[in-house]
């Protein structure tokens, strides 16, 4: 918005990804509810809990799990807690500036938040060790290594693989210490994946998985985080409107791309 | 929808809580309105279109669109710390997406329109009351618009779907608990605000856009009436 020094696609790219969306044709020559080819790389770093990087292309993020132990909410005294944050870092883009977060990456760490707590994926009743005293907390941590695009997908992927390789670490209770590096077995999870996937509106053409480029003249968005044709969250983001009729056909688009990548995840992660 | 299920305040599932809409309750500003809805009470004003400042952050192309919620430390009955959160960011934004493709932005080039949105007193469904608001405000303004911008918040109790919820409803715990789908459109039918936290089904999701359609329709005629009445109070005057 408005920066001189911030690369923005131009015009005439903008044009002709119009134009070849009206043929049903990309860039890149995938369909337009084909997502790039999705790389999961594990346990990026030995000291979290869990961890993955995930890639989308050339689109990269780390997702890392930690977990520590305090108090919880009052509203659930005998649930662990759950946090949720994205960062995106300068060093990922030229867009990208120093500073305090912006709201692209809170809507990041929003929306996945969303995704896992509604879906319940995460056992958190499992992870009271006091009732209304001590609970694990477990924070999913999200860093964007390189946009290229569709970095909330990626970051969604990432969340469900990192948090189905997390450990819980040992918890000394005399010494209230959490004896980080020793486990007492997995995460506790529930059988499901819940992915967040986007679809973007251009002209009058759906798409997934944007890069940069497309992402750039997507005229608006939604995000629906579902697994197994049961939907968590949903939400529609940037200006500009979706018909009832494109939501309608959104869902059927976003129903069979989790099944293509419940599979391609599934496989990565054995 | 033939079902058993009975809501804790009696309504019926299409039914909305008594709301009630005005226009121009804040002198200072270029335009502004409240809505209510049951307890819930929100309140917008406008400011605009001014000059953008800092310069670097005009737009050349069109007018920007800039709204800020923020709620009363004392809207809900735990306070919440003043200022903005990660919360308020978001709906902030939500609200600038829900009400832009109404607005023609066009005519103001490197120009702000600046929203401010405060709800009073809570009792759920407070980003949708305050899109009601901050729509009828923009139009009091005088900000040319395509169309008007209606919001409600419908949900799914269990496995019932049902309109407007309440902060009671929205705590909801038997069977599959609550579903919270806030929904804004244009009178013409467009979507341009759709969240959703819960669990449902795509087919069962797309009545309740169905059940929002209808319940915008009422919020429209009410927010239309509200403005041709501070047209013609103006005119008494």
């Amino acid at each position: 918005m408005g920066g001189e020094e911030i690369e923005i696609t131009p015009e005439v790219t903008a044009e002709r990804i119009r134009k070849y969306l009206e043929e049903g044709k990309r860039f890149d020559g995938r369909n337009t509810n084909e997502f790039r080819e999705v790389i999961i790389e594990r346990n990026i770093s030995k000291k979290a809990e869990g961890s993955v990087r995930v890639k989308l292309g050339k689109t990269e993020v780390l997702v890392g799990i930690k977990m520590d132990v305090s108090a919880p909410y009052p509203d659930s005294p005998n649930k662990g807690n759950l946090m949720v944050t994205a960062e995106f870092l300068p060093l990922s883009s030229s867009r990208i500036e120093l500073g305090p977060p912006k709201f692209d990456s809170i809507e990041v760490g929003r929306i996945i938040d969303r995704g896992i707590r509604e879906s319940k994926f995460i056992e958190l009743e499992k992870l009271c060790i006091k009732e209304g005293e001590k609970v694990w907390t477990v924070f999913i941590d999200i860093y964007t290594i390189n946009d290229d695009g569709n970095l909330l997908d990626a970051a969604g992927i990432g969340a469900v693989a990192a948090l189905k390789l997390a450990k819980v670490p040992k918890y000394d209770e005399e010494k209230a210490k959490v004896l980080y590096g020793e486990y007492n077995g997995d995460l506790p999870l529930k059988k499901m994946n819940p992915f967040a996937i986007t679809i973007h509106k251009i002209g009058s053409n759906l798409i997934l998985d944007p890069t940069r480029e497309e992402e750039d003249v997507s005229e608006t968005r939604m995000t629906v985080g579902s697994s197994e044709g049961i939907i968590y969250s949903l939400q529609k983001g940037n200006s500009g409107y979706f018909s009832v009729e494109e939501i309608e056909k959104s869902f059927e688009i976003i129903e069979k791309s989790w099944k293509e990548l419940f599979k391609k995840v599934e496989a990565q992660l054995k | 929808m033939a079902t058993n299920f009975k809501r804790p305040d009696g309504r019926k599932v299409d039914e909305l809580r008594e709301f009630e809409a005005k226009v121009g309750v804040i002198p200072n500003a270029d335009g502004s309105a409240m809505y209510k809805s049951g307890e819930t009470i929100a309140i917008a004003a406008v400011y605009g279109p001014k000059k953008m400042h800092p310069q670097h952050s005009q737009d050349p192309e069109k007018g920007t669109l800039r709204c800020t919620y923020n709620m009363n430390s004392f809207s809900v009955s735990e306070r919440i710390r003043p200022g903005p959160s990660r919360r308020s960011t978001e709906i902030s934004k939500i609200t600038e997406w829900a009400l832009e493709p109404a607005l023609m932005l066009d005519r103001f080039p490197n120009m702000v329109v600046d929203v401010h949105i405060n709800i009073i007193q809570a009792d759920a469904g407070t980003r949708c009351a305050g899109i009601n608001a901050a729509a009828m405000a923009l139009a009091h303004a005088g900000i040319p618009m395509r169309d008007m911008v209606s919001s409600v918040s419908v949900g799914k109790l269990d496995k019932t779907i049902v309109v407007d919820l309440s902060k009671e409803e929205e705590d909801y715990e038997e069977g599959e608990g609550p579903t919270d789908i806030p929904i804004s459109m244009t009178h013409s039918g467009n979507i341009t605000h759709f969240q959703l936290d819960g669990k449902i089904e795509s087919k069962q999701l797309m009545e309740a856009v169905e059940l929002a359609r209808k319940a915008c329709e009422q919020i429209y005629e009410v927010q239309k009436k509200a403005l041709k009445d501070s047209i013609n109070m103006e005119e008494e005057e």
